[in-house]
C-alpha cells in the first residue's frame, strides 16, 4: 500500500463471470447465492456501436439501460467474491470486454433445449483464454442427456470442466463456483 | 394570513412514483459521462477520507461518500444507490479529484490470483 495512505485493510476483490444464452439462469444463479441486489448501467449507444455503421449520424443519441445481474459472496474480511451477468445480447458484447478484465473466469450456463445459445460465450472465453467451466442448468421440463452428448453438440475440449446444475438452488449454484475455482486453482499449477 | 404558496398551488405533484424517474442519468453529472480521472473498473474498491467536508458537492456525491466509510466496490456503490454504473463513475471522478476518496484499483488485471487466495475462496465457499 502506497505511503501517505490510510492503513486500512483493503479486501482483495475477485471477479467471476456468469455467461449463457438469454433465459439460461443467469439471474438465477447470481441470485441464488448472492448477499446484494443487481445492478443497473446506462451505456451510451455510442458505444454499443462500436465496430460497426449502424449508429452513423446518429451518435449523439442519448442512452439505453442495460440491467446487469451482480452478486457479491463475502469470503472473509479481506476476501470478497464479485459475480457480473454479461449481457445476453450481441449488441451489448462491448461490455463483456471491460468486464472480463481482471476476472479469474467464467461460468458458462448452458439450456439444453437451446444449446446453441452458449456457443458465443463458449467461443469468446476461448479467445481470451479465460479459464471457464460449463454448468449445464437441468430444467424441468429439458430432455437430460448424457455429459457426452452434451460435450460433443459444443465441442468442449476435454479440459473444460461440464457440471450440472439447478440455478434455483443456492448449494447446487455454490458447487458451480466452487468447480469454477478449482479449475482456475489446477491451471495455476499445470 | 393568506396560505403560503404550497404543493396544491404550484401543482408539484404532477408526476408520482410510477412514472419512473423524471430526471435523466447523467443529469446529475452535468451531463459529463467520462471522470475526471482514473477508469475505475467494477470491482476497484473506493473508501472515503475521513474528515474533509468537500465543496460544491450534489447529494449523490454525499450519499456515495456515506456509503464509502469501509472500501466497497465501484459496481457495489452503483447497486446500493441504484445508479448507472456510468454515472457512478462520473461522481466518483469528482471525489477522487477533490481528495474525498482514495482508489484501490485490483492488483491481479492480467494475471491470476495466488494459489493461496483461490484456496481460500474454495474453503469460503464450501463454509456457506
Amino acid at each position: 500500500m502506497d505511503s501517505g495512505r490510510s492503513e486500512r485493510a483493503v479486501p482483495t476483490a475477485i471477479k467471476i463471470l456468469v455467461a449463457g444464452g438469454f433465459g439460461a439462469g443467469k439471474t438465477t444463479l447470481v441470485g441464488a447465492v448472492s448477499e446484494i441486489r443487481p445492478l443497473q448501467t446506462e451505456e451510451s449507444l455510442t458505444s454499443a456501436g462500436v465496430g460497426t455503421d449502424d449508429v452513423t449520424g446518429v451518435e449523439r443519441k442519448s442512452t439505453t439501460t442495460v440491467a446487469m445481474d451482480f452478486g457479491r459472496i463475502t469470503i472473509g474480511p479481506d476476501i470478497v467474491l464479485y459475480l457480473f451477468g454479461t449481457p445476453g445480447q450481441d449488441r451489448f458484447w462491448f461490455l463483456w470486454d471491460e468486464l472480463a478484465l481482471g476476472a479469474i473466469g467464467a461460468v458458462v450456463l448452458a439450456d439444453t433445449r437451446r444449446l446453441a445459445d452458449c456457443f458465443p460465450s463458449i467461443d469468446y472465453f476461448e479467445r481470451r483464454g479465460m479459464p471457464f467451466v460449463v454448468a449445464v442448468n437441468c430444467f424441468d421440463d429439458a430432455v437430460s442427456y448424457s455429459e457426452g452428448e452434451v460435450r460433443e453438440a459444443l465441442d468442449l475440449d476435454v479440459g473444460v470442466p461440464l457440471l450440472l446444475c439447478d440455478a434455483r438452488d443456492r448449494a447446487s449454484s455454490k458447487a458451480v463456483l466452487i468447480g469454477l475455482v478449482e479449475h482456475v486453482l489446477s491451471l495455476t499449477r499445470a | 394570513m393568506s396560505e403560503p404558496p404550497g404543493r396544491h398551488a404550484w401543482g408539484y405533484e404532477w408526476a408520482d412514483r410510477d412514472a419512473g424517474p423524471v430526471v435523466r442519468p447523467y443529469a446529475m453529472t452535468g451531463g459529463r459521462v467520462v471522470p475526471a480521472s482514473d477508469r475505475f473498473d467494477v470491482v476497484a474498491m473506493v473508501v472515503a477520507v475521513a474528515g474533509d467536508a468537500g465543496y460544491g458537492l450534489q447529494p449523490e456525491h454525499r450519499a456515495i461518500l456515506a456509503w464509502c466509510r469501509e472500501p466497497v466496490a465501484v459496481a457495489e456503490v452503483a447497486s446500493h444507490l441504484d445508479l448507472a454504473l456510468g454515472v457512478v463513475r462520473v461522481l466518483l471522478g469528482d471525489l477522487l479529484s477533490q481528495g474525498l476518496i482514495e482508489l484501490y484499483e485490483p492488483q491481479q488485471v492480467g494475471g491470476l490470483p495466488s494459489a493461496g487466495v483461490l484456496k481460500a475462496v474454495i474453503h469460503g465457499l464450501r463454509a456457506l
